[in-house]
């Protein structure tokens, strides 16, 4: 990978997570594009967005589902240089949860701050 | 303008192959670069040469390979989401032990750094999904 990255050039990177943490694979394959580009040393952050946001929510048990909670990887991202992550104010509210349901620090904003994040990006992956 | 794509929907299905593919001839047509075509999630599905499409269809996976074939694009398939769902060309079939391969004509099996690296060198990364 190293020498993939060896281009010298850093850009704004940001995951947009739009789904609930299972029910579609979207979640989890995003987490592995996040965690293979962070060898890339980009500026990576990660919006979540509507039911996006369920994929930080504490307590996730998968056991029924007979899937693999990939949650406690979202704790991993730090030690990957990646520790930009925005949480879609409305969105908490509307699903009833807020930051101290989530198993990250994370920074909650609005909708309208999100569009200027998302303004200030040179590529967005949408998920 | 250098672009990339990313598929993130099979083929038939949704219409994100579709519009991708039109996109994407679309931009050739203006002079513009197509630096690589990435296909990810399910989106690996349209690199299947195994799809037979009734006969007054558009045969999707097919108009790929031939328009990778005109203007040499970079089709490429993420190899983790690949071995997912089945798609596999020869060296990963002998790899993984198996009886057959299935990847189509002019794309190739690689890793997510691929997509990455499209997103870094393009000028814009055009995604395509639901």
């Amino acid at each position: 990978m190293a020498e993939e990255s060896g281009s010298g050039i850093t850009k704004k990177f940001l995951y947009v997570n739009r789904r609930a943490p299972y029910g579609t694979i979207y979640a989890l394959e995003s987490l592995e594009v996040v965690l293979i580009g962070a060898a890339f040393e980009q500026d990576v952050s990660l919006a979540f967005l509507g039911d996006g946001v369920y994929q930080l929510a504490k307590g996730q048990d998968t056991k029924g589902l007979e899937v693999k909670n990939f949650s406690p990887t979202f704790r991993a991202l730090e030690d990957y240089d990646v520790t930009k992550l925005y949480v879609e104010q409305e969105a908490l509210q509307a699903r009833g949860l807020n930051e101290a349901d989530l198993l990250v620090p994370v920074e909650v904003v609005s909708a309208q701050r999100m569009t200027e994040i998302m303004e200030a990006q040179d590529v967005i992956l949408s998920f | 303008m250098k672009l990339g794509i990313l598929v993130n929907e099979g083929p038939y299905t949704h219409a994100a192959s579709d519009t991708a593919y039109q996109f994407v001839k679309a931009a050739l047509a203006k002079g513009h670069e197509i630096y690589r075509v990435f296909f990810y999630h399910d989106g690996v599905n349209n690199g299947t040469r195994l799809t037979v499409p009734p006969q007054d269809d558009r045969n999707i996976v097919k108009r790929w390979s031939e328009l990778a074939a005109q203007h040499k694009l970079d089709l490429v398939v993420c190899i983790a989401a690949a071995q997912r769902r089945g798609l596999m060309d020869a060296a990963e079939a002998k790899r993984n032990g198996k009886d057959a391969d299935n990847l189509a004509p002019g794309f190739r099996i690689s890793g997510l750094g691929q997509l990455i690296e499209a997103g870094i060198q393009a000028d814009r990364l055009v995604v395509f999904g639901d």
